[in-house]
């Protein structure tokens, strides 16, 4: 007898909850004004989640997926990321989309359920947010193939939750891309929930990032509460995406709701959550700036109150917006067929439009 | 002007294909070296290299999936799924996102993409291995679904669908891929998709019809010596439902010919067009000719389930005498 296969994980922190850093980890292209726009950026994040909550709560979104407590995974990854590479949601990335650049009102626009708050500018280089669980992780497994057919440099990073690596297109997407060598960095936001199903149920894997052995590619984990240390994974495995996929289980809380239409205390105990709570993302990247006396309570209300008011604006600019019925049809095919021309034609001339419309307007 | 079977058409077509734009990229299981299963890609990678016609690990929806984010990211991929008995694997991403991806981006990003799979049955093959999955594609809109019957239309409509910037599934028949040649030319030429082909004028009535049944319904109707309109549908999804409507007009009899089964199968959305439209212009009721509303059995049994041309001759009998 002998060893067929030998593998294993790495875990890496760099930045502990009390804002210590692992000084032999810490990423050398990383300054104190790149970890500002960090900590800027993720207490936008949390803004933002706060905000879509409560307008959804009010009936001015539709069902809505918080992102709170998960804010170092997406920032941190975000700011890995260089200018050409594309970025590949699922459902829960608002931050990854407020770091690229995208803006807030487009995201509101997208929370009040209009599809116009998909219309993602080709530079930006991102996918819109997708719904079926790890059905995305092909798309950017092809896409990342395609950057490397057409020489572009540039790779991807794509997304997946906890229960989506149970998935089969998860695999699947893994498997293509190490077999050719594509520049992908699957992100596992492993936020320990699937709705109801806890992490331990999910799979008998003693971890994720040891599902990217199958594929025969590296997988890492790492403290996804700790923006530098996914900053650092993130950055490694993009710069090593030239030889092909890595494999990156970022491990994080869902300190709230699976989404809005689901209420979290009918399955797991708060206790649970209150441990988590004492690895806040956000309180320790506070910590380290505060002890470099780069930050304190003033700039920190000049913070909160600037996040209210440019949330502000885009939640009035997104509500301002009117939906055109008609776009339904006009975006379906590269051109009108005459069956649909016809039903559109019908729809636009009919007293039910005109109802819908009516009531729309008066908020009905 | 070089005769072909539908195999070398489709062949000829993906080798205009790949030599026109270096972003068609081809592929697919056992696409490369093996040329595909039916052979539609002999040759390809040989010419072209292994980065632009390759075979991938053996999984559908990953096929599905990677070429809508190689269409998203600027390529122009043309996939082969081996059966469209395994293409139900890439269901969810074909419906789910091929489908619905310009409509959710308000055509921020588009998928200039083709799916090939060879469909229907009458080869005696196994299980799985002969459906025809051409209404589930149809159903939820924003997919565009073809299915040539001819060398001729395949080639064309192969490249016609490759130069959309849409989501397309190509069915080719696998019974008429090698059952006759015609004469195709040999340059770069499209057939229009969305268009049906009216393939023999008649007065006394008009069969709508598509895939392995054209030829049968030609025979039948020759054998019958039927004063009969043949349309070739050619594309199922959108329909031409302005060919079908002034042809049913003009005969006033009306009857539809398809191998998938009878059942919420295409011919029940032809016939309620029909009665919609021209109900009052027809001397008989609309009929349809298809397979029973079962899943497709295993070959011992095949040809007890496929319409043949016994079926349609006795099915224009009936119509004729309404």
């Amino acid at each position: 007898m002998k060893k067929a296969f030998d593998g294993s994980v790495n875990y890496y922190q760099v930045m502990d909850e009390l804002g210590n850093i692992d000084q032999s980890l810490f990423p050398r292209d990383l300054d104190d004004n790149k970890i500002l726009e960090m900590y800027r950026y993720m207490s936008l994040a949390r803004a933002l989640d706060a905000k879509a909550l409560s307008l959804q709560r009010q009936g001015r979104a539709v069902t809505y997926a918080p992102l709170v407590g998960e804010e170092a995974t997406q920032i941190g990854s975000a700011m890995a990321l260089g200018k050409d590479d594309y970025f590949v949601p699922n459902f829960r990335q608002q931050g990854v989309f407020l770091a690229r650049g995208f803006g807030m009102d487009g995201l509101f626009l997208y929370f009040r359920g209009y599809e116009e708050g998909n219309m993602i500018p080709r530079n930006m280089h991102a996918l819109p947010g997708a719904v079926p669980v790890s059905t995305q992780m092909q798309h950017a497994a092809g896409l990342a193939f395609a950057q490397k057919y057409l020489k572009t440099g540039a790779s991807v990073i794509g997304f997946v939750g906890d229960g989506g690596t149970s998935e089969g297109d998860f695999y699947e997407a893994l498997n293509f891309a190490g077999v050719t060598k594509s520049p992908l960095v699957a992100i596992i936001e492993n936020n320990q929930w699937a709705i109801s199903m806890p992490r331990s149920r999910q799979t008998a894997a003693q971890t994720l990032a040891q599902k990217a052995i199958a594929a025969g590619i590296p997988g890492v984990q790492v403290d996804g509460n700790d923006v530098i240390g996914v900053y650092k994974v993130i950055k490694d495995a993009l710069a090593n995406a030239k030889n092909g996929p890595t494999l990156v289980e970022c491990i994080t809380y869902r300190m709230s709701m699976h989404t809005t239409a689901d209420d979290p205390t009918k399955y797991r105990p708060q206790e649970d959550v209150d441990v988590w709570k004492k690895r806040d993302p956000i309180a320790r990247v506070r910590a380290y700036l505060a002890k470099k006396n780069l930050w304190n309570d003033q700039k920190e209300q000049a913070l909160t109150d600037q996040n209210l008011r440019s949330i502000d604006e885009a939640v009035e600019k997104a509500e301002s917006f009117k939906g055109d019925p008609a776009s339904i049809f006009e975006h379906v095919y590269s051109y009108m067929p005459d069956i649909l021309q016809e039903e559109l034609d019908a729809a636009a001339a009919s007293n039910f439009w005109q109802q819908q419309q009516t009531q729309q307007e008066n908020g009905e | 002007m070089v005769l072909m079977n539908m195999v070398a058409a489709l062949n000829n077509a993906l080798d205009l294909l790949l030599k026109e734009n270096d972003k068609v990229v081809v592929f697919g299981e056992d696409v490369g070296k093996d040329g595909g299963v039916f052979r539609v890609t002999d040759g390809l990678m040989q010419k072209y290299g292994e980065n632009r016609v390759f075979d991938t690990p053996l999984a559908e929806s990953m096929i599905a999936g990677t070429a809508i984010g190689m269409a998203a990211g600027g390529l122009r991929p043309i996939a082969e799924m081996q059966f469209a008995g395994f293409m139900f694997l890439s269901f969810s991403q074909m419906v789910n996102h091929a489908a619905r991806y310009r409509g959710r981006t308000r055509s921020t990003i588009t998928l200039p993409m083709v799916v090939r799979t060879p469909v229907s049955g009458g080869v005696r093959t196994l299980e799985h291995h002969s459906e025809n999955p051409e209404i589930y594609f149809s159903h939820m809109g924003g997919l565009i679904v073809v299915e040539p019957s001819n060398p001729y239309d395949a080639k064309g409509l192969l490249i016609k669908a490759a130069h959309m910037d849409d989501p397309v599934v190509f069915l080719e028949p696998t019974k008429l891929y090698r059952l006759f040649k015609q004469e195709v030319p040999e340059n770069m030429y499209e057939v229009p998709i969305g268009k049906a082909a009216t393939i023999q004028e008649g007065d006394d009535l008009t069969i709508i019809t598509w895939g392995t049944m054209v030829p049968v319904v030609k025979n039948a109707v020759a054998n019958k010596k039927a004063n009969a309109e043949i349309i070739d549908l050619r594309t199922i999804n959108p329909l031409d439902e302005k060919t079908i409507l002034s042809s049913v007009k003009k005969t006033g009899k009306a009857m539809i010919v398809h191998e998938a089964s009878l059942t919420f199968g295409p011919g029940a959305e032809i016939a309620a067009r029909i009665a919609e439209k021209a109900i009052f212009e027809l001397d008989a009721p609309v009929m349809r000719v298809a397979s029973p509303s079962l899943p497709y059995p295993y070959p011992g049994y095949e040809n007890f389930y496929i319409p043949n041309e016994k079926k349609v001759e006795e099915a224009i009998d009936k119509l004729m005498s309404d």
